[in-house]
Order: C-alpha cells, then sequence, then structure tokens
C-alpha cells in the first residue's frame, strides 16, 4: 500500500521529513516504490526519485547511527575502555621509567608512585630531562585514569541506577561496555552475564577443554571474590541473576527498586552462612589467585539451566 | 573455465598481480589505477566468491539488497557495477562509515536497521530485486534470508556468506552449513556453495534461487 511508503505525505523536498519516515516508518510488504512515487507525484521520474530516496537515507542513516553512538551507555562504554586503557599503558610506561631510571639512582623505585617522585624533581642534563619528562607523562596518564574513573563513577548511576548500586559504578560499565551496551546486556541471559570477560575460559570449556568458567568480570566484586571458593560459584550465580534483573529494570524502566537489593542481600548471607554450618572459618577475604577463570572443583554452576552458553556472542568485538 | 565476471567487474593486474576490480572512488586505500580499485577478496566475503568462480550471475546495473553492509567496504564495490543499492547495517558505528561512502555514489542508500526484521524497511527497499547480498555474522542466518526473499523478482538470487561460528561456536562447521542450507532449501533453490578458504575460515559461499 503506496500509504506505507516512506514517501507518503512527505512533501517533495522536504529532507527532514522524509529521513524522519525512513527511521520511524514500517511496512509488511515491499512494493515497486520508484512507480508508486511517479504515479503519486513524489518525482518525476526514476532518477528523480532515486535522488531524493539517497538524500533522505543518507540523512536518516547518519542521524540515527550519530543518535545511538551518543546515547549515554555508549559514552559510558568508552569510557571504562580508555581508563583501562590509560591504566595499562600508565603502568607499561612505568615500568620503562623505573628501568631507565634505576641506570641514574641506585635509589630508584617502581611503579606510578615513583613516576610521580621523579616528575616532581628538576632535570640536571640531557638524559635527566627525557627521564623526567617521561615521569611526568606518566603522572599525567595516572591523573587521566583518576579522572576517567571520577566521571564514571558520577555518570553510571544516571544510566544504570540499579546496575551501579548492586555492581558498584565501574563493574556495571564494564558489563555493559563487555556487552556491547546497556540494550544488549539486559537481552543477555543471566547464565552470559555471569561469564562476561571470561570468554577465553567459556570457549575452551564449550571446546572440552577445560571445566566451566564460574565467574567472568563478576569476580572483582565482593560478593564473589569475598565468597569462599567452595560456594564462589552459587555467589556468582546468584550475583549474575540479580545483575541481569538490574540491568533489565534499567534499560525499561529505569526507576530505582530497593527490593531487588534487598533480594540480593539475603541471598548472599544464606550463601555465605554455608561456610558458618561447615565450621570451616577460613579466611576467605581474598581470592585465591584464580582469576577470572575458577578452576575450582565446587559449584561449577553446571545442570542449573541457567547458562545459555549459546548466547554468549563470540562476535560481540568483531561487529563493532 | 570460470563463469563470467559481471559488467563492471574485471580481473586487472596490479602489481604484478591479476586481481579482481571495479570502477569507482577509491574507499579504504586500496590500490588504485586508472580509476579501477582493487576488490580484495580477503576482506570482501562476496569478492571471496567470485575469485573462486562461483556463478553470482550478477549483471551490471541489477538492484540489489545488501545486507550486513558493515562500513561499506564489500557494498562500495557493489554499487561500482549494480545498479540501485539498499545497504542494511545494524551496528551505528560502522553506519558512520557506510554513510561516507554513500555520499561518493549516486545509487547506494544506507539503512540503519536490523535485517532480522524486514518490516522496519520494506517501506523503503523496493520490491523486485535482481539480488540479495548478505553477510551477517548473526545466528540464525538462514532465517535472515528467507525473510528477505520478500524483497526478490522471480528468479531472483540470494548471494550469501555463512558464517559458521556465528550459528554455534563449537559444532563442526560442515554439520552448520548443512542445517543452513537446510533451512534455506525452504525458500530457496541452492544452486552452488564453496568453502570460502582460503580467504575466510568457516564460511560457506551460497548462490540461490528463489522459489
Amino acid at each position: 500500500m503506496t500509504t506505507d511508503a516512506w514517501f507518503a505525505g512527505v512533501a517533495p523536498g522536504d529532507v527532514d521529513a522524509a529521513a524522519e519516515r525512513i527511521r520511524e516508518g514500517a511496512a509488511d510488504a515491499p512494493d515497486d516504490w520508484p512507480a508508486r512515487a511517479v504515479e503519486a507525484g513524489f518525482a518525476a521520474d526514476e532518477e528523480e526519485y532515486y535522488a531524493a530516496l539517497r538524500e533522505a537515507t543518507v540523512e536518516a542513516a547518519r542521524t540515527a547511527a550519530a543518535e545511538r553512538e551518543r546515547a549515554d551507555d555508549r559514552q559510558l562504554v568508552h569510557a571504562v575502555r580508555a581508563m583501562d586503557d590509560a591504566e595499562r599503558t600508565a603502568n607499561e610506561l612505568a615500568e620503562r621509567l623505573s628501568e631507565w631510571a634505576g641506570t641514574l639512582y641506585p635509589d630508584a623505585g617502581a611503579g606510578v608512585p615513583y613516576a610521580r617522585d621523579l616528575a616532581e624533581g628538576e632535570p640536571d642534563g640531557p638524559v635527566e630531562e627525557r627521564v623526567v619528562s617521561l615521569a611526568r607523562r606518566v603522572a599525567d596518564l595516572a591523573d587521566e585514569r583518576d579522572d576517567l574513573r571520577a566521571f564514571i563513577e558520577r555518570r553510571a548511576p544516571e544510566v544504570a541506577p540499579n546496575l551501579s548500586e548492586m555492581a558498584g559504578p565501574v563493574l556495571a560499565a564494564r558489563l555493559i561496555s563487555l556487552a556491547g551496551g546497556l540494550d544488549a546486556l539486559a537481552k543477555k541471559p543471566s547464565g552470559t552475564v555471569q561469564v562476561l570477560g571470561a570468554e577465553d575460559a567459556l570457549f575452551a570449556h564449550l571446546a572440552g577443554r577445560a571445566p566451566s568458567p564460574k565467574h567472568g568480570v563478576i569476580f572483582t566484586h565482593e560478593y564473589v571474590r569475598g565468597t569462599r571458593p567452595e560456594d564462589r560459584g552459587s555467589a556468582a550465580r546468584a550475583f549474575a541473576g540479580k545483575l541481569t534483573i538490574a540491568a533489565r529494570v534499567d534499560r525499561y524502566g529505569g526507576e530505582f527498586r530497593p527490593e531487588i537489593h534487598e533480594e540480593l542481600r539475603e541471598r548472599m548471607e544464606a550463601i555465605r552462612a554455608r561456610a558458618d554450618a561447615a565450621g570451616s572459618d577460613r579466611d576467605v577475604s581474598r581470592g585465591d589467585g584464580e582469576g577470572d577463570n575458577g578452576r575450582g572443583n565446587g559449584d561449577t554452576g553446571r545442570g542449573d539451566g541457567d547458562a545459555d552458553h549459546g548466547e554468549c556472542d563470540a562476535d560481540a568485538g568483531e561487529r563493532r | 573455465m570460470s563463469p563470467a565476471l559481471p559488467e563492471g567487474v574485471e580481473r586487472r593486474e596490479f602489481d604484478g598481480r591479476e586481481r579482481l576490480a571495479t570502477r569507482g572512488p577509491p574507499v579504504y586505500g586500496e590500490p588504485t589505477e586508472g580509476g579501477w580499485r582493487v576488490w580484495d577478496a580477503g576482506r570482501s566475503k562476496l569478492g571471496a566468491m567470485l575469485e573462486l568462480g562461483m556463478d553470482a550471475d550478477l549483471s551490471g546495473g541489477d538492484a540489489v539488497l545488501y545486507l550486513g553492509a558493515a562500513s561499506g567496504t564489500t557494498v562500495s564495490h557493489v554499487a561500482d557495477f549494480c545498479g540501485p543499492t539498499y545497504a542494511v547495517e545494524f551496528a551505528p558505528r560502522p553506519v558512520r562509515d557506510l554513510v561516507g561512502v554513500a555520499e561518493d555514489r549516486g545509487n547506494l542508500f544506507p539503512l540503519l536497521k536490523d535485517a532480522r526484521r524486514p518490516e522496519t524497511y520494506a517501506h523503503v527497499v523496493e520490491s523486485g530485486l535482481d539480488a540479495v547480498v548478505q553477510d551477517v555474522a548473526t545466528r540464525g542466518q538462514a532465517r535472515v534470508a528467507t525473510r528477505n526473499a520478500r524483497f526478490l523478482r522471480e528468479g531472483g538470487r540470494l548471494l550469501a556468506a555463512i558464517k559458521a561460528r556465528s550459528e554455534d561456536v563449537t559444532a563442526d562447521p560442515e554439520d552448520v552449513f548443512d542445517a543452513v542450507t537446510a533451512e534455506l532449501s525452504e525458500a530457496y533453490e541452492i544452486l552452488e556453495t564453496e568453502r570460502l578458504e582460503p580467504f575466510h575460515d568457516d564460511h560457506l559461499g551460497v548462490v540461490a534461487r528463489v522459489r
């Protein structure tokens, strides 16, 4: 039906209105639109039709892409990736710096704090000039990382209030980044959220070479890391389940929902109570070096039907 | 004897090597000579299909719907030798580049749309197209092709590059290809299939005709 056409009700030459129709319109079936447009008097001939179509599609694609790229969750993704890059680069340069400084000063230290000390100094001679200058770059990069973190801590709660409350702003931003956006995160099953960031371990598992990972980047959270190893799988599963709900509330609702946070707290207490019940009172406050690839023999989260591995998109990085 | 290349696509010599080329404004820093620019089979699945001698049966001036246009590398070549070329891409970042490619070409129409939902662009893309070219890295590639069959004329072609890893990262690619081609057969008559190695790993090139 011609009333479905992108040019229906659009005055010839009104590019903005045409672009709007291209972005928002829909039709069940296509039609011979060039012929319909000529019949309707929208264009004098096919050539004129295609010229108008091109102008409108270019405008629609440009504005729609810009709007989606500018969206707040996309900005958060860039910020958290930039923060990680700044940190990695600062550490790398600090290492190089301490190698170099070691040849000049017997008491040379290491890391970013030492770079900050050096940056304060007054260089003497061309070699020291380079070393001190490098130290200043390291200090600047570390400052930038801190500023980016502050930005994320301020912005994440606005973009995803429930997710940020539950995971903390930085982990919330990381989850959004790994999923490829808040929308994408909200569509993921909780089994996928549980292992986001542990893709290498997950694919090793799917290929039959390793046990299933219990947790991905959510390991950095106290709820997972602070739980004793044999209960970490349960903790990660419960945590991921509520994070998934939080992401969906943030994506589709937006209001703060205190009850989901309370439910998670209760569930975590129950899981941690197992340690007391077992009388095992050892120190669980530190990770045991598993990194993001849990290999314990405890609860691997298998057989609970919530781990939809197939949904973990191997192409996530490639499409963007 | 491999089938003839579509009109507007030629094998030409660049730095002593015969390579596919089309005529048009350069897009991604590809080698050019006398208005011809190299169509790199290693960067383009449709390019690989032609390079491997598959009979795409495209003619110069054909009207084409391209699904999964990404930054417009391949679709720029398609637009060089085809007629109206509708380019659908779902991710905003590559669409930024695709728009740049479209600005240099009068017959290329970029659409920021989801190829799994053709009803969101059926009000723009015309019916009776000669070919659908598909290169989407998503699960359900056969379903995408089937849903978009509505745009083809009688006897219109599907030229698809099926990516095994998008369907199932752990399954044997051959099993994935069997399942995908079986599902495709409901809407299309499969004319030719070929693995796209060495240009693209674990991809199957498919030429099919709409039923």
